[in-house]
């Protein structure tokens, strides 16, 4: 069953050099214990979607279009009082930062155990349990001795996994995390993925995992979707889409890590940079950087395939024909 | 081969003062104090001239500390460098002065080493006037000269550096390293603030640089599929210290260190598929608190008492070099 669907999201900033179109029409599902990877190039929209998803858009921001349907209550109609008990509840977002969710004045306890009882009337032991379980959970060692230190006790790593046992605390249906391993080493980062399947797995929690990481993607998200300028270009099961990449996007992206050729061979560019979102070029908004641009590409926007499908493209000369397996 | 920058007993500490989360806590209560911080714990090893050679560890192992004092920005607390056998760690010496001029460092963040205010023309041309590789009159067609190299529009050249995407801005600190002629570049992860695409891109201007200007490279990254990509040799810190160098083929179809292994088993793979996450035990200790004998032995699956006993020393067999007692003895 779907714990989320997204609708034609639309997310623009107002500002003084025009109106960006962070989030253009953003569809995509997803179901109990789905892994989806979020990738694209940096400013295409990533952050606004999650940000979008749990109403965090402040102005000159604001959702002006689309459907964020959570169990089928639509979160963008929602008033503000109830979308704040469903956040840090039914739905919880883990930043890149994770002094954005902690509070350095406060020890660890008390931030845990006023998370847990702000959406849940059980007494202060009972919370405290529960926060040495998630703690442990993370895979912080003796939880219920760490549970009285400050934020600053701990390091960047381990704060990381503090943050990320708050948005476990009331089991959440849908996580979305922005980034949470880009600042980590390799190992701690593995740790947290570790951490993260399982919890998928065994509690059927839904995750969008936000990233630059390709390689992450590949070995933790069950579908992908790339962003670019504000779209969603390609979606579909992970494999296919690494594997057989069909919009040049992505193609140029997956060409662009080192990793598959051979060493110290030259890697695939991307030409030109990133397009400036508040002038957004007419047709295609790939079209200016891609190898198979032509003149109906520089004119007209191409429309995203079938939504049922399984593998979606947005692109008028896609490599691979979306459908995908079903 | 002889070596072009050579390093023995290189050694830095730190008085580690307090960040500002501890500051705030100080002031509420909490006891946090200064301390001290081994950063580079006794660091030998060479590069050959022409060669890449990638220092990859974990965060706050001390790859920007080392790469800092090769540079000459950072003093040693002990040990001496040599670049082509003159020791540079000397301040006063006026060959080590022209020697570090051919030594150069690219910064991680392309942004907040570009002076705002100055032109590309400046930024780039400057030190190479002050140098006397180029007159003030003659700068702007050496500086276009430079710009060409590295892949920017030489009419680029007046502009100011918030006027350009992240690639040009870290090409810009290149041409700035490359205008006074080096021979030896320290890149410090200077593609991780990058977008992939861009990444991409500055990697393979490296390359093209290295063949065209016979460069030689100490190349910092934590991203170790960068460092396969770019690297002839690589040497590995965990808390301060060297636990292994080898070549490149080597260290990654056959690391020897039990670290080193770790590491390499965790980098996630893009050809691998789905993968079952390992969660590695033990937590980074604090560097203010390394623990004795080898740092690593309290996260380390094959350690044993002489670990926790004996600091392991850099031995070096058949051409691959090992900080471990499983390899020196033996744990017991
Ligand atoms: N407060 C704001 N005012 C104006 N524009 C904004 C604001 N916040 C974001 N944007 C714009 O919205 C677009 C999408 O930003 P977003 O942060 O979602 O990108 P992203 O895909 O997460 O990028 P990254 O990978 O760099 O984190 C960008 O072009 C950005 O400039
Ligand atoms: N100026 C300084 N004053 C005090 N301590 C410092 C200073 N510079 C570095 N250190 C400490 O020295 C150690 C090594 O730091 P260094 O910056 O060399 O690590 P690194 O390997 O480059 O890490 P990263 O991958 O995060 O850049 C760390 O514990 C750091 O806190
Ligand atoms: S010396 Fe011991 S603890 Fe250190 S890496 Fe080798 S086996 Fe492990
Ligand atoms: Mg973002
Ligand atoms: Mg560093």
């Amino acid at each position: 069953m779907s714990v989320l669907e997204v609708r034609n999201l639309q997310t623009h900033f107002f500002t003084d050099a025009g109106v960006v179109k962070a989030v253009d029409g953003v569809d995509f599902a997803l179901n109990e214990g789905e892994v989806l990877g979020l990738v694209g190039e940096s400013g295409s929209g990533k952050s606004v979607t999650g940000f979008s998803i749990l109403r965090l858009v402040d102005p000159p921001g604001r959702v002006v279009g689309g459907q964020i349907l959570f169990r089928g209550q639509d979160l963008a109609q929602l008033p503000a009082s109830e979308m704040r008990r469903l956040r840090g509840n039914k739905i919880a977002m883990i930043f890149q930062d994770p002094m954005m969710t902690l509070n350095p004045v406060l020890r660890i306890d008390t931030q845990m155990i006023e998370a847990v009882r702000a959406h849940d009337k059980v007494s202060a032991k009972a919370a405290r349990d529960r926060a040495i379980s998630a703690l442990s959970k993370v895979g912080i060692p003796s939880p219920a001795e760490r549970l009285d230190a400050y934020p600053h006790q701990f390091s960047g790593g381990m704060r990381q996994r503090v943050a990320i046992a708050i948005a476990l605390l009331n089991g959440p249906d849908l996580i979305v995390a922005d980034e949470p391993t880009t600042a980590l080493d390799v190992t701690i980062q593995s740790q947290i993925l570790a951490e993260v399947q399982d919890l998928a797995r065994d509690t059927g929690t839904a995750l969008i995992w936000i990233t630059h990481d390709l390689a992450v993607v590949a070995g933790l998200a069950d579908r992908v979707a790339v962003m670019y300028a504000g779209r969603i270009v390609e979606t579909g099961q992970t494999d296919d889409v690494l594997t057989t990449p069909g919009h040049p996007y992505s193609v140029g992206l997956l060409g662009s890590i080192p990793g598959h050729g051979q060493r110290g061979e030259r890697l695939t560019q991307i030409p030109g940079m990133a397009p400036n979102m508040a002038h957004l070029p007419p047709g295609c908004a790939f079209a200016p950087r891609c190898f198979n641009a032509d003149e109906r590409c520089r004119t007209d926007a191409p429309g995203i395939e079938d939504m049922e499908r399984v593998r979606q493209l947005r692109c008028h000369h896609p490599l691979t024909k979306a459908g995908g397996t079903p | 081969m002889t070596a072009m920058l050579e390093l023995s007993d290189v050694s830095r500490q730190f008085v580690k003062k307090l960040d500002s989360i501890e500051k705030l806590a100080k002031k509420l209560g909490a006891s946090v104090s200064e301390s001290c911080v081994n950063a580079v714990d006794s660091a030998s090893f060479h590069i050959a001239r022409g060669e890449v050679v990638g220092l990859v560890g974990e965060s706050g192992c001390g790859k920007s500390t080392l790469g800092r004092m090769v540079a000459g920005l950072l003093p040693v607390s002990g040990g001496t460098i040599r670049f082509e056998g003159v020791d540079v760690t000397d301040a006063a010496s006026a060959d080590a002065k022209t020697a570090r001029l051919r030594i150069q460092m690219i910064f991680q963040d392309p942004m907040s080493s570009l002076n705002p205010r100055m032109k590309v023309e400046e930024i780039v041309g400057e030190a190479a006037v002050y140098h006397g590789l180029t007159t003030r009159r003659e700068m702007s067609a050496y500086v276009a000269g430079i710009l060409r190299q590295v892949g920017l529009d030489p009419a680029y050249a007046q502009r100011f550096p918030h006027q350009f995407s992240g690639g040009q801005r870290q090409r810009i600190g290149i041409a700035r390293a490359l205008a006074v002629r080096p021979e030896f570049l320290i890149c410090d992860e200077s593609i991780a603030a990058l977008d992939v695409s861009i990444q991409a891109q500055v990697i393979n201007l490296f390359q093209d640089l290295r063949r065209e200007l016979d460069l030689t490279y100490l190349f910092i990254s934590h991203d170790l599929s960068v460092v396969e990509h770019i690297a002839d040799r690589v040497v590995v810190m965990y808390l301060g210290r060297i636990v292994e160098i080898a070549s490149t083929e080597a260290l990654f179809d056959d690391p020897q260190h039990p670290y080193t292994q770790a590491l390499i088993d965790q980098v996630p793979r893009l050809g691998a598929g789905r993968q079952t996450y390992r969660t590695i035990k033990g937590e980074i200790p604090s560097p203010l608190a390394p623990p004795p004998g080898c740092h690593f032995h309290p996260r380390c699956p094959m350690a044993g008492p002489r670990c926790t006993r004996d600091t392991p020393v850099l031995r070096n067999d058949a051409g691959r070099s090992v900080a471990c007692h499983l390899h020196d003895g033996g744990t017991e």
